[in-house]
C-alpha cells in the first residue's frame, strides 16, 4: 500500500511536469493584461480576437497547412512503396537502406535544415515555398515509412499470395487487398506526419524566406517583439486542435498501435 | 507423361543454397497426394515451387503438358489453401469467393450462380454477407476452400490446411476434404506433418526429409512397410533395437539380439547379408508383453505404465534398450510381464551405418 501511494505521487508529479506547461499557457491566454503572466489578472477573449486578426498568422497558417498537406501526401506516396519493399523483401544492403531512411529522423533538425539550405536550395535557386515543401517531405518520409511498415508487418503476407494465386498481379493485389487492410496505418501515418510538419521549427527556420514563413516561425518572430498573450491564445488553439485530432484518430483507428 | 512433373528441380529461399536439389516428382490427374514430413523437410518449398511463388533455379515444372517453370503464380490457374486461411479480411464471404472469378472477368450473373453453388458445396449457404472475422476457424477454412475451387483450378495445393483447427473440427474438415475431392475429382497436393491426415486422405504419400524423398507409396505401404528408418520413426515405429544378422533365407532374416533369435520378414529388395549389424524397428502397438518366453520374444523388465483409456502403454527395458509396448485394456499384472513378443511381419530392418 505504501508503495502504491508513492507511485501515485510520482505519477501525479509526472503529469504536472508533462501537462503543467500546457495548462499554464491555456490559462494565461485568457488574461486581460498586455503582458502574459501566470496566474493571469482578469478575464478576456481579446487575445483570441487578436490572434485571428493578425494577417501574418492567417497567411502563415495557410502556408503551414498547404506545406504540411503536400509534404505529407508526397512522403506517403514515396513511403508506402518503400515500407512495402522493406517489410516484404530481402535485398543486399537492406539494413543500410533502413538506416538511410531513418537518418532525417535521427540527425538533429538544425543540421538537416542547414544542409538542405547550403547544398540544395543555394545551388538550385528554387522558390522558397518549393524548398520548404521538399525539406518537409524529406523529414516526414522516415515517419511514413516507419508507421506504414508497422501496419504492414501485422498483415499476413499469405493473404496477398492468395490474391495472386487467384489471378491478381502483384500490383493489383497490393491495391485491392493490401491497401484496404493497412488503411488505418496509412491514416495514422498521415496524421503523425502532418502534425510533425505543422509543428516543425528547426527545418523551417532555414527554409523559410522573405514573405514565405510557417506559423511556428511566425510565432517565434512575433514573440521576439511582443510579449502579450496572443501567442498563448494561438498556442491554446493549436493544442486543442491537436488533441481533438489525435483523440478521434485513436478512438476510430487505434493509431497508438503504430507509434 | 504424368499430369504434374517436377524435373530436376533446384529451388529454395536463398539463391545458391536450394532446399530442393535435383528434385523429381510426378502426380497423376485426379490424385490426392500428400507431402509428409517434419518442418524444414522441403514439403512447403515443393508446394510453393509448383504454385510459382518460388521460381526454380534449375529444372522444370510441367503441368498438363505445359511448361510453367517461368510463368508467374497469377497466370498458373492453381488453387491454394493456406494454414491460416488467408481470407481477405475486408471482403465478405461472397466477395472472397467471387474474387478469382472477377479477376477472370466472368459475367456477373454467372459469378452469382457459381458462388452460391460452391458455398452450398461447403455448406455455407446464408453466410454470404459475413466478414471473415465473424466466422469460426472451420467456417473460414471452408470459405478458403470454396474460394480456391470456384475458379476450377488445374490443381489444388493445400498447405497444412487443418493444423490451425482443434481436434474435433479437424476430423470433420478431413472428411469434408475427402468428400470434396471425390465430388470434384480435382488433383490435389496436400502438405502436412500429420501422419493420420496423410494416411486417411491420400491416394499416395510422399515422405520427405531434408529436401529429399524418402519414400513414395500408398498409405498402406507407408504405414506397414516404411522403406527407411526415417519413415519408420515418422510412422510410429518408436522402438528400435540392435542386432546382428545370423542367417537369411528367401523369406526371413534371423537376427541375433543379445543371444536371442528374432525372425523378421524379408520383403523389400535388400542387400543385407549375414554378419551385418542392423537396427530392428517396431511399433509399441505391435509388441506384446507376455509372462513366459515364446518364439520371437526378448526378456524385459517393466519400468512403469500409463493408462491411456482404450489401452495401456508400458515402458520396458530389454538389456540396455528402452522400449515401449501398448496393449489394450488397463494394466493389472505389470509385475508378471517378463518378455516382449514381436511379430516377424511387423519388423523393419535397416543396416547400422558404420
Amino acid at each position: 500500500m505504501r508503495n502504491n501511494k508513492l507511485f501515485t505521487a510520482i505519477l501525479i508529479l509526472m503529469f504536472i511536469f508533462l501537462l503543467g506547461p500546457f495548462l499554464v499557457i491555456i490559462i494565461a491566454s485568457f488574461g486581460s493584461e498586455t503582458i502574459m503572466r501566470f496566474p493571469p489578472k482578469g478575464f478576456a477573449m481579446t487575445w483570441y480576437e487578436k490572434a485571428f486578426a493578425i494577417k501574418m498568422f492567417r497567411t502563415t497558417f495557410l502556408i503551414s497547412l498547404k506545406t504540411g498537406l503536400a509534404a505529407t501526401f508526397t512522403a506517403l506516396v514515396m513511403g508506402i512503396p518503400a515500407a512495402y519493399a522493406m517489410v516484404r523483401h530481402n535485398f543486399p544492403g537492406k539494413s543500410k537502406v533502413e538506416l538511410f531512411f531513418s537518418a532525417p529522423a535521427i540527425v538533429p533538425g538544425l543540421v538537416v535544415g542547414f544542409a538542405l539550405l547550403r547544398f540544395f536550395i543555394y545551388y538550385t535557386k528554387m522558390p522558397v515555398i518549393m524548398g520548404l515543401y521538399l525539406g518537409h517531405t524529406a523529414i516526414l518520409f522516415p515517419y511514413t515509412v516507419r508507421v506504414v511498415s508497422a501496419s504492414l508487418r501485422n498483415f499476413d503476407p499469405s493473404v496477398e499470395e492468395a490474391a495472386v494465386s487467384l489471378g491478381s498481379s502483384p500490383l493489383h493485389s497490393f491495391i485491392a487487398v493490401v491497401l484496404p487492410n493497412i488503411r488505418s496505418g496509412v491514416i495514422a501515418a498521415f496524421i503523425l506526419a502532418f502534425i510533425t510538419s505543422f509543428n516543425n521549427v528547426p527545418i523551417s527556420l532555414f527554409l523559410t524566406g522573405p514573405g514565405v514563413s510557417t506559423l511556428p516561425i511566425q510565432m517565434l518572430v512575433y514573440m521576439e517583439y511582443y510579449f502579450d498573450p496572443t501567442i498563448a491564445a494561438l498556442s491554446s488553439i493549436l493544442i486543442v486542435f491537436t488533441v481533438i485530432i489525435i483523440q478521434s484518430a485513436e478512438k476510430v483507428l487505434g493509431i497508438s498501435r503504430y507509434m | 507423361m504424368a499430369f504434374i512433373e517436377l524435373k530436376n528441380i533446384d529451388a529454395g529461399y536463398v539463391k545458391g543454397s536450394p532446399v530442393l536439389k535435383d528434385f523429381n516428382l510426378s502426380v497423376e490427374k485426379g490424385e490426392l497426394i500428400s507431402l509428409l514430413g517434419p518442418s524444414g523437410c522441403g514439403k512447403t518449398t515443393t508446394l510453393r515451387t509448383i504454385a510459382g511463388f518460388i521460381l526454380a533455379e534449375q529444372g522444370s515444372v510441367i503441368i498438363g503438358g505445359k511448361d510453367y517453370t517461368k510463368i508467374p503464380p497469377n497466370k498458373r490457374n492453381i488453387g491454394l489453401v493456406f494454414q491460416n486461411y488467408a481470407l481477405f479480411p475486408h471482403l465478405s464471404v461472397f466477395e472472397n469467393v467471387a474474387y478469382g472469378l472477377k479477376r477472370r472477368k466472368v459475367d456477373k450473373s454467372l459469378i452469382k450462380t457459381k458462388v452460391s453453388a460452391v458455398l452450398e458445396l461447403v455448406s455455407l449457404t446464408g453466410f454470404e454477407d459475413r466478414l471473415p472475422a465473424q466466422l469460426s476457424g472451420g467456417q473460414r477454412q471452408r470459405v478458403a476452400l470454396a474460394r480456391s475451387v470456384v475458379i476450377e483450378p488445374d490443381l489444388l495445393l493445400l498447405d497444412e490446411p487443418l493444423s490451425n483447427l482443434d481436434a474435433k473440427l479437424r476430423d470433420e474438415m478431413r472428411a469434408e476434404l475427402s468428400r470434396l475431392q471425390h465430388q470434384l475429382g480435382i488433383t490435389m497436393i496436400y502438405v502436412t506433418h500429420d501422419q493420420i491426415e496423410a494416411l486417411s486422405l491420400s491416394s499416395k504419400i510422399i515422405v520427405m526429409n531434408e529436401g529429399l524423398i524418402e519414400q513414395i507409396g500408398t498409405p498402406e505401404t507407408i504405414y506397414e512397410r516404411p522403406a527407411t528408418s526415417f519413415v519408420a520413426k515418422f510412422m510410429g515405429f518408436d522402438n528400435s533395437i540392435k542386432g546382428k544378422i545370423e542367417s537369411l533365407d528367401k523369406k526371413f532374416f534371423l537376427i541375433n539380439v543379445d543371444g536371442k533369435i528374432i525372425k523378421a520378414v524379408r520383403t523389400e529388395k535388400t542387400d543385407l547379408t549375414t554378419d551385418e549389424n542392423v537396427s530392428i524397428f517396431f511399433r509399441p502397438e505391435d509388441s506384446f508383453l507376455i509372462s513366459k518366453e515364446e518364439e520371437n520374444s526378448l526378456p524385459v523388465s517393466v519400468n512403469y505404465s500409463n493408462f491411456q483409456g482404450g489401452s495401456t502403454r508400458y515402458s520396458v527395458t530389454s538389456g540396455k534398450t528402452e522400449l515401449s509396448a501398448e496393449m489394450p485394456g488397463k494394466n493389472n499384472k505389470m509385475g508378471k510381464y517378463e518378455f516382449i513378443k514381436i511379430l516377424p511381419e511387423k519388423l523393419i530392418i535397416e543396416r547400422v551405418k558404420a
